[in-house]
C-alpha cells in the first residue's frame, strides 16, 4: 500500500470548499453586479409601476413578490449557466471528475453557491420592506413569508437552470434552454395560457396544471400563509433538478 | 504490487472503438512513455485510469483500488493534469492550490500550498490571476495540483505541450526529482522525451498496445526513432 500522507477527503470539508469556490466566482466578474443591478431595478420598479404598489396605498408586499415567478425565471438561469457549462468549457470538468471528490458533492456545493447568489440579490431589496415598514404598519410576518417564498422560488428555478447547464458547453444554450423550462413553470396557471388552458381542458386537469406552476405555489407565501405543500413543491423542483443535473455529470 | 493497472480495457464511442482491449501495470520508480498517433486512444486510456470515464468492460486500478468501485480511495492515490493544463482562470494561483488542497482534505493545507509553490518554481506568480499566466507558468500549475497531495500514481497528458525548450527542461526536472518514488505516466508526441526522462515505454495505436518495452530495449529498434514510431503504429 502507497505511503504517501494522504488524507481522505472529508465531505463537507469538499462540499465547503466547491460552495467557497463558486460563491466567490460570482464575485470575479463584473457580471455578477451587473446581475445584482439588474435585478434589484426590476424587482422594484416591476412593484412600482406594474404593480402600482405606491397607488395601491396598502402597506404590503403582495404586489412585489407577485412578480417574482418572472423575475426567477429570467434571472436564476442567469446565474445557473455557468453551473456546469462553463466547467466543461474550460476543461476544469476533467479535474472535478478525477479529484476524490463525487459529483453529488460537487453538484450540491455549486448549487449552494448559486442559491446563495440569488438570495443575496433577493436581500438587496429589502429597503423595499423598510420602506413600506416606514410609511404604513405592514404585519412582518407576511413579508418575511414573502421573502421565504420567493426564495424557495428561486431554488425551483435554479434546479431547472441547473439541468440546462448540464447539457451543454455554452453558457448562451444553458440559459436561453433553462429560461423556456422555467418560462413553462410560469405560464402554468397564468394569463392568456391559464385561458387557453381552460377552454381547452376540464376545470379538474386546469387546476392541477395550475398546481404544478410556480405562480400558484408562491401565491400563498406573499399572504403570508407557510402552507406545507408549496414548500414541498419548491424543494422538489430544486433537488429534483439538482439529482438529474448530477446524473448527467456522471453518465456524460 | 503494480500502482498502476489496466486489465483489458475497452472503451467504445457509438460504433467507433477507441481502446480495444489495452492491458498494462506499472510500478513504482517507473516512468511510462505513453505514445501513439493522436486518436489513437491514448488519452482515452488515460480517462479510463484517472475514472474520468468508465470501461464498457475490463477494469482499472490505482494503488490497488478499482477505479470504478472505489472511485474516492483511487483518486486519492493519483495525481492527474490533463491536456492543456486547465484551471479556473479568474482565480490567482495560490487560491488554487489551496482549493484543491482544501477539497482534497489535506493537512495542513497552507504549508502544502507553500511547498508545491517552490517545487514548481511558481512563487514569483503566486498571486497572479491563472488566465494571465503564460503558457510554461500554466503548464506548471497544472502539474502542481496534480502533485499538491504527493500521490503515488502521477498521470500526465502532454504535460510540455506547447513549452519552449527551457520550459521542458524544467519540467522534465521536477518531474525525475520525484519519480523515483511514485508509478507515472508521461504522454507524450516528443520522442526525445522517451530518451531523457521514461523507463519503459508503451506505444497504443488504433486501440490497441503495440509496444511495451524498456526504454533501453526500445532505443535499440533503430537509429531513427521517428521511423520506429511510423512502423509500430502503421
Amino acid at each position: 500500500m502507497s505511503t504517501s500522507p494522504q488524507a481522505t477527503p472529508r465531505t463537507l470539508t469538499a462540499i465547503w470548499a466547491v460552495l467557497r469556490r463558486e460563491f466567490s466566482g460570482y464575485f470575479r466578474t463584473p457580471l455578477a453586479y451587473v446581475f445584482l443591478a439588474v435585478f434589484n431595478a426590476f424587482a422594484i420598479s416591476l412593484a412600482f409601476f406594474v404593480g402600482n404598489l405606491y397607488e395601491a396605498n396598502i402597506a404590503n408586499l403582495d404586489r412585489f413578490f407577485l412578480y417574482h415567478p418572472w423575475l426567477w425565471a429570467f434571472l436564476a438561469p442567469a446565474a445557473g449557466a455557468r453551473l456546469w457549462a462553463e466547467e466543461r468549457k474550460q476543461g476544469t470538468i476533467e479535474l472535478i471528475l478525477t479529484w476524490p471528490i463525487s459529483v453529488w458533492q460537487t453538484a450540491l456545493g455549486k448549487f449552494l453557491a448559486a442559491w446563495l447568489f440569488l438570495a443575496c440579490a433577493l436581500a438587496i431589496t429589502t429597503p423595499i420592506a423598510f420602506t413600506i415598514g416606514f410609511l404604513g404598519s405592514p404585519d412582518v410576518g407576511v413579508i418575511i413569508a414573502g421573502y421565504v417564498g420567493s426564495l424557495l422560488c428561486a431554488g425551483a428555478c435554479l434546479g431547472v437552470a441547473a439541468i440546462a447547464s448540464a447539457l451543454t458547453r455554452s453558457q448562451v444554450i444553458a440559459f436561453v434552454t433553462g429560461f423556456l423550462a422555467c418560462f413553462a413553470l410560469v405560464m402554468m396557471g397564468y394569463g392568456i395560457f391559464d385561458e387557453f388552458l381552460a377552454g381547452a381542458f376540464s376545470p379538474r386537469v386546469v387546476e392541477e396544471i395550475r398546481r404544478l406552476g410556480l405562480w400558484r405555489n408562491l401565491e400563498p407565501f406573499t399572504l403570508g400563509v407557510l402552507d406545507f405543500r408549496p414548500i414541498v413543491y419548491f424543494l422538489s423542483v430544486a433537488f429534483a433538478g439538482l439529482g438529474v443535473s448530477t446524473l448527467i455529470i456522471e453518465r456524460r | 504490487m503494480a500502482l498502476i493497472e489496466a486489465k483489458d480495457l475497452r472503451k467504445s464511442y457509438g460504433s467507433i472503438q477507441a481502446v480495444r482491449g489495452v492491458s498494462f501495470s506499472v510500478n513504482r520508480g517507473e516512468v511510462i512513455g505513453f505514445l501513439g498517433p493522436n486518436g489513437a486512444g491514448k488519452s482515452t486510456t488515460m480517462k479510463l485510469l484517472t475514472g474520468h470515464l468508465q470501461p464498457d468492460s475490463g477494469s482499472a486500478r490505482i494503488a490497488d483500488f478499482d477505479v470504478v468501485q472505489n472511485p474516492i480511495e483511487a483518486k486519492s492515490q493519483l495525481g492527474y493534469s490533463p491536456e492543456g493544463a486547465p484551471a479556473y482562470g479568474e482565480m490567482t494561483v495560490r487560491e488554487f492550490l489551496s482549493f484543491v488542497a482544501q477539497l482534497r482534505g489535506l493537512n495542513n493545507p497552507a504549508a502544502r500550498v507553500q511547498d508545491t509553490l517552490t517545487l514548481c518554481r511558481l512563487t514569483e506568480v503566486a498571486g497572479q490571476t491563472i488566465d494571465t499566466l503564460s503558457k510554461g507558468y500554466r503548464m506548471r500549475l497544472g502539474f502542481a495540483q496534480a502533485v499538491i497531495h504527493d500521490p503515488s500514481v502521477l498521470i500526465l497528458d502532454e504535460p510540455t505541450d506547447g513549452l519552449d525548450p527551457n520550459q521542458k527542461f524544467e519540467v522534465r526536472r521536477i518531474l525525475k526529482e520525484m519519480a523515483a518514488r511514485k508509478a507515472v505516466i508521461v504522454s507524450t508526441h516528443i520522442l526525445e522525451e522517451i530518451e531523457e526522462l521514461c523507463t519503459r515505454i508503451i506505444i497504443i495505436a488504433r486501440g490497441e498496445v503495440r509496444c511495451d518495452e524498456p526504454k533501453e530495449v526500445f532505443l535499440q529498434r533503430g537509429q531513427d526513432l521517428n521511423k520506429v514510431f511510423r512502423e509500430l503504429t502503421a
